[in-house]
């Protein structure tokens, strides 16, 4: 069981600058995300793309702000549970005792949803059929790349990941690599790879194909894909591999009782709770009256609700406002040598 | 202003008055037509604003920028009238332009 004061659910900018206001007034915290990594949209959707309205940042990048906000939440050493998603949370007396998908446990006096648009889920097929199939032989990530050796693997998609994994698994596995047109967005060095290859013999590439019906018994035996002209062809194989990143679902959060409105939470702009006392949520997943959608909102949200946060942790305490530049409390949590 | 006309899955009809310079997606998600989520907010970084264009109108939008041809491998059953509704932006020329909502986002 992890106890701490609040558990921020996203380590999204919102869900990292929250952890900051926290620190700073003396909360403990810990933060989930679904992700491997911290950063959230700005790390799995627009790593390299600027930024430019950070306020006193005249251009940055989703991934050098992500880096500046770990750096500064450092002295507080939150910790992270990653690849875990928020599963369920249970009202205990004051506290709330909250479940993940990896079997933690967490007792904290109150929660912070910085959860974004919802947790990434890879995207799927549009074929119904290909549910059935995705416990064993259709995958949209690989864990054990030993079972694909000496096996006959289809793989769509037309990114970095799709890319690669051809060219990785054409050493040891007989590949199709499906696209459904003849540009990618990957790496031009790996489409020139793959092409190669092709050429070689030592996979097969079919573009302007998609996929149309998967078939079966238990575990995939064939595919067919249908050109954009019409023409279907069949496919012998053992493996379906789909490479369409990521989708953002709000998964269980709708199981929690919060009022929610077009997939995002009503919250106050007092100090951003939910209609459940000791629930907070912040960032691109609450609305209120003039909500806006920007990084700077959100850390204004997550100020705030980190203050609201405070009554929950310390009832008996009083906080008191100070600022970072004066206060000696505030500069010994953040670690400060005078 | 435009008028857009928004075909959803549901076999509704949704003809709307979209105000220049507001995307189609935004059209959509003012309105309250369903089917469009718009997750990333019009940044081109999601494919879910994702619409088919009705044929006679593909050669008058303004041309595909850089990466949406990219977005658009990721959405839920591309063909080859697809366009992401956050980079339509409305004008004169788009009066009567006919889209319609695919079943799903993803």
């Amino acid at each position: 069981m992890n106890k701490t004061d609040v558990l921020i659910i996203g380590a999204g900018p919102t869900g990292l600058f929250c952890a900051h206001q926290l620190g700073i007034i003396g909360l403990s915290c810990e933060i989930v995300d679904n992700l491997d990594k911290a950063g959230g949209q700005c790390i799995e959707l627009y790593p390299d793309k600027p930024i430019y309205d950070i306020p006193a940042v005249p251009e940055c990048t989703g991934e050098e702000l992500t880096n500046n906000l770990l750096k500064q939440i450092k002295p507080f050493k939150v910790k992270f549970h990653l690849n875990e998603r928020v599963e369920q949370l249970k009202k205990a007396e004051n506290r709330w005792n909250v479940k993940t998908s990896g079997g933690k446990e967490f007792d904290v006096a109150s929660i912070v949803i910085a959860g974004g648009v919802g947790s990434f889920e890879p995207r799927k097929f549009p074929v119904k059929e290909c549910e059935k199939f995705e416990s064993n032989s259709l995958l949209y990530s690989i864990k054990d790349k030993s079972i694909f050796k000496d096996k006959t693997i289809s793989i769509f998609g037309g990114g970095d990941s799709a890319l690669d994994w051809a060219i990785e698994l054409s050493n040891t596995s007989n590949v199709n690599l499906i696209h459904r047109r003849d540009g990618f967005s990957g790496a031009e060095a790996s489409v020139q790879k793959v092409k190669d290859l092709n050429d070689q013999g030592k996979l097969n590439l079919f573009t302007k194909y998609q996929i149309d019906s998967v078939s079966g018994d238990k575990k995939i035996e064939s595919i067919k894909i249908k050109h954009d002209e019409g023409q279907i062809k069949e496919i012998k194989c053992d493996y379906v591999l789909g490479f369409f990143g990521l989708i953002m679902q709000l998964g269980p959060i709708l199981d929690w009782g919060l009022n929610i409105n077009k997939k995002t939470i009503e919250v106050n702009t007092e100090n951003f709770e939910t209609n459940i006392n000791g629930i907070f949520a912040i960032g691109d997943i609450c609305s209120y009256p003039g909500k806006l959608k920007l990084i700077l909102s959100g850390f204004h949200e997550g100020a705030l609700a980190a203050r609201g946060c405070f009554k929950y942790a310390k009832p008996d305490e009083k906080l008191r406002f100070e600022f970072t530049t004066t206060s000696k409390a505030a500069q010994e949590r953040l670690g400060i040598k005078k | 202003m435009a008028k857009i006309t928004y075909y959803t899955h549901d076999n509704k009809t949704h003809t709307i008055d979209v105000q220049n310079g507001l995307t189609v997606m935004e059209g959509a998600i003012q309105n309250d037509i369903p089917g469009i989520d718009a997750d990333c907010g019009g940044g081109m970084a999601c494919a879910t604003c994702h619409v088919y264009v009705k044929e006679q109108w593909l050669d008058k939008l303004p041309a595909k920028e850089d990466g949406e041809e990219d977005m658009l491998d990721m959405a839920f059953e591309p063909k080859n009238n697809s366009r992401l509704s956050c980079q339509l932006i409305v004008s004169d020329e788009l009066d009567g332009l006919e889209v319609n909502i695919p079943s799903k986002q993803g």
